[in-house]
């Protein structure tokens, strides 16, 4: 049968069962748009801004186990998703976008809204195509969803120029595709995960670091299991929360930069530490150097060879997909009949709950102001724990991560590779289209919040009750706290002056907006805003301005070199 | 350490672009690159000499795999191997520089392929130590154009890189 690509590019995203394109129309995807207008099967999200079409198709697979999928115009369509796309990718998100092209024709013509898409985007995508002929489109959107969603995940792009989408060609959607240049490794070396189980039966202070990884493969279970069965303390990377229960008593809290005491301490402390889907990057163990000071045996799981050794050198290196290789070593340690030395084990609990005991999150909470970690602790208490949160970028994200115990993994949405403020809304809105009537809570900060406000528009066109949490505190908080840190308090534009009434804000798209200035105040309003089922709650919560993220192990410090409060300064 | 790199890679519009973006993106060192498709024309054959710690080499290879349309990677100075270059040398050959820039050539086994009144174009092949070698040994006056295709390499023996 003779389609047009159009048609052939709609009716493959059928095929892939995708339930929501995030997008925004424009002249090179005008015949796309109309393939979508005629058919029911795949629904488009009108987004404000395109970056916020990558984000939420992004948080809809974060939050789920499927490839997200957006659609944006050709020039300035594509030049506003690249933060999307950069973000997803720094990440591993699965995801597959569609940018419209000038025609083929106009290519190199310096076209109106002409921009070198595969160009621009190569660096922080997984892959990249240009389709030239309308008979190639259906098998390369195969291979983008391929790509994407195989070995280490990652964000494809497919560039379609508008004459390709007019042009006629026979469709039919492949059921498989296969590459010769690309066949991601799944099962790990047999060889090397004996070593593996072998040296965490002789460990004597074991140690297991779990990342992002975990989740992105949906191996919670199997990990959960591994620290169960190992007896043995656990922490999560900030992309990993969630990944093992965080109201464990095996958890020790989050790692790295304004990670908990006790697991960085144990971090560096063990005899035998198994990384699990995580990278060892910069902001997770300081300065590698001095990561490297105390001899341990390092056993590193992971899709990507080049993640292996790439900061930190390991002794035993398992390349392969995180459930196959998990699968193997719990197999291998059932049919052992060795055990951890129980003693040896009893006296590392020992040592980390005397960690434990300086009760590093503590605060002085305050009956004047609000303080910024109360509001996230209450917000936990009122959603028992089991709410979807996404987070901006800053101190609320870090405050977040710390005082909002996830239990589960995909419930914890933030951009921990790139960083990217902006997030929160987007995030939140692919998370509740892909769980309607689930609590979605957003972590912002009035500075984050503003980057990507606009889509409070799109929130109330698609009837998204997401509960905005902002931790006001009227300056860039993270910049403020290095300000004051490193910089002697010269807080060179970190102050946001004029700021919008936030609560009259959301009124204006047609939302609840609180304004909360009393601590008495926060958990009462929590409530009534997640009592709101159907209404978007925007709060407004005035926090302590001077309040900072501690642990915070400074730059290029060792990873148990971290001031615990401001007296530490 | 310096490094001799062979990559085969789809022969697919781009390609090249993904493999020099990944160099300069990482801040890796590319002294030279050669490239040109293979008895399969649906494959492309690269020759990279790059200069690093082992630790960087060993990034270089699994960054370079990891994209989608390499084939195959091999560092090809872990072993034995033969690197070859060729130089065309453009050089001004009048009066007794005529018969001595002739001699030199010989000596080296270049091949003088282009012959004017007042110049000579010399043909060499060798690997970049021998070419380094016959640029130093004429007197640099005479020179009036270089150029290098960069190195290619190939494995001694039983060592075939191929599908």
């Amino acid at each position: 049968m003779l389609l047009s690509g159009a048609e052939i590019v709609v009716r493959c995203l059928a095929e892939e069962k995708v339930e929501y394109v995030f997008g925004y129309p424009g002249g090179a995807v005008l015949y796309l748009y109309d393939e979508l207008f005629k058919q029911d099967k795949v629904r488009h999200v009108l987004v404000r801004h395109e970056q916020a079409a990558i984000h939420a198709a992004d948080a809809y697979s974060r939050s789920t186990d499927r490839v997200g999928v957006a659609l944006v115009t050709s020039g300035p369509g594509v030049t506003n998703a690249i933060t999307g796309i950069a973000t997803a990718h720094m990440d591993s998100i699965p995801m597959v976008i569609i940018s419209g092209q000038v025609p083929t024709a106009a290519i190199g013509q310096d076209a109106f809204q002409e921009c070198d898409t595969v160009g621009i985007t190569r660096p922080c995508v997984k892959h990249n195509f240009l389709v030239k002929d309308a008979k190639d489109i259906a098998v390369t959107i195969k291979k983008a969803f391929f790509i994407a969603n195989t070995g280490r995940p990652g964000p494809v792009l497919v560039d379609i120029p508008k004459d390709i989408t007019i042009a006629k060609a026979e469709y039919e959607y492949p059921k498989t595709v296969s590459m010769r240049s690309y066949n991601p490794i799944t099962k790990g070396h047999q060889g090397q995960i004996k070593k593996a189980v072998q040296l965490l039966l002789e460990a004597k202070r074991p140690m297991i670091y779990a990342g992002g990884g975990v989740i992105l493969s949906d191996s919670s279970e199997k990990l959960t299991k591994l620290v169960r069965t190992l007896g043995a303390p656990c922490t999560n990377t900030l992309m990993g929360l969630g990944a093992y229960p965080a109201t464990d008593k095996q958890f020790v809290g989050m790692l790295g930069m304004h990670g908990n005491y006790e697991a960085n301490m144990a971090m560096q402390y063990c005899d035998v530490l198994i990384a699990i889907g995580a990278r060892f990057d910069d902001r997770v163990i300081g300065n590698p150097a001095d990561f490297a000071r105390v001899a341990r045996k390092i056993i590193h799981i992971d899709i990507d060879p080049s993640s292996i050794s790439k900061r930190v050198k390991v002794d035993v290196p398992i390349v392969g997909n995180l459930s196959d290789v998990l699968d193997d070593i719990l197999r291998l340690l059932e049919a052992s009949n060795e055990r951890p030395d129980q003693e040896a084990l009893g006296e590392w609990w020992k040592q980390i709950d005397e960690w434990r005991r300086r009760d590093c999150l503590k605060y002085k909470q305050s009956d004047e102001i609000i303080k910024p970690q109360f509001v996230i602790e209450k917000l936990w208490e009122v959603t028992k724990g089991d709410a979807f949160v996404t987070s901006d970028v800053g101190q609320h994200q870090m405050w977040a991560a710390q005082y909002y115990k996830f239990d589960k993994p995909r419930r914890w949405l933030n951009s921990g590779g790139l960083g990217t403020m902006g997030v929160g809304i987007p995030y939140g809105m692919g998370v509740q289209l892909a769980h309607p009537g689930s609590p979605v809570a957003v972590v912002t900060g009035e500075g984050s919040v503003q980057m990507n406000i606009q889509e409070l528009s799109t929130c109330k066109q698609y009837r998204l009750p997401l509960k905005i949490c902002s931790l006001n505190n009227r300056y860039l908080g993270m910049v403020r706290q290095w300000q004051e840190i490193i910089h002697g308090n010269r807080y060179s534009e970190s102050y946001m002056d004029s700021l919008p009434d936030f609560a009259k804000l959301a009124e204006a798209y047609g939302h609840v907006g609180l304004r909360i200035e009393k601590p008495g105040d926060v958990e009462g309003a929590l409530r009534e805003a997640f009592k709101r089922k159907n209404d978007l709650v925007f709060l407004d919560f005035q926090v302590d301005p001077t309040e900072n993220v501690y642990p915070m192990v400074m730059g290029g410090k060792g990873l148990t070199d971290m001031l615990l409060s401001s007296e530490d300064l | 350490m310096r490094h001799v790199i062979s990559v085969l890679i789809e022969n697919e519009a781009g390609a090249l672009s993904r493999v020099s973006g990944l160099f300069s993106a990482r801040g890796y060192n590319i002294e030279s690159l050669t490239v040109a498709p293979t008895e399969d024309a649906s494959l492309s054959r690269m020759t990279i000499i790059s200069t690093g710690s082992d630790d960087i080499i060993e990034q270089i290879t699994k960054q370079l795999n990891k994209l989608i349309e390499v084939v195959k990677v091999v560092d090809l100075s872990e072993a034995a191997h033969i690197e070859r270059e060729l130089m065309l040398i453009k050089v001004r050959a009048t009066g007794k520089d005529r018969e001595e820039l002739k001699r030199v050539s010989d000596i080296f086994r270049g091949r003088i392929i282009d012959v004017t009144d007042s110049t000579y174009v010399i043909e060499l092949t060798g690997n970049t130590s021998k070419l380094d070698s016959f640029v130093g040994a004429i007197d640099s006056s005479l020179i009036l154009e270089t150029v290098r295709t960069g190195v290619s390499g190939i494995g001694r023996g039983d060592r075939i890189l191929r599908l």
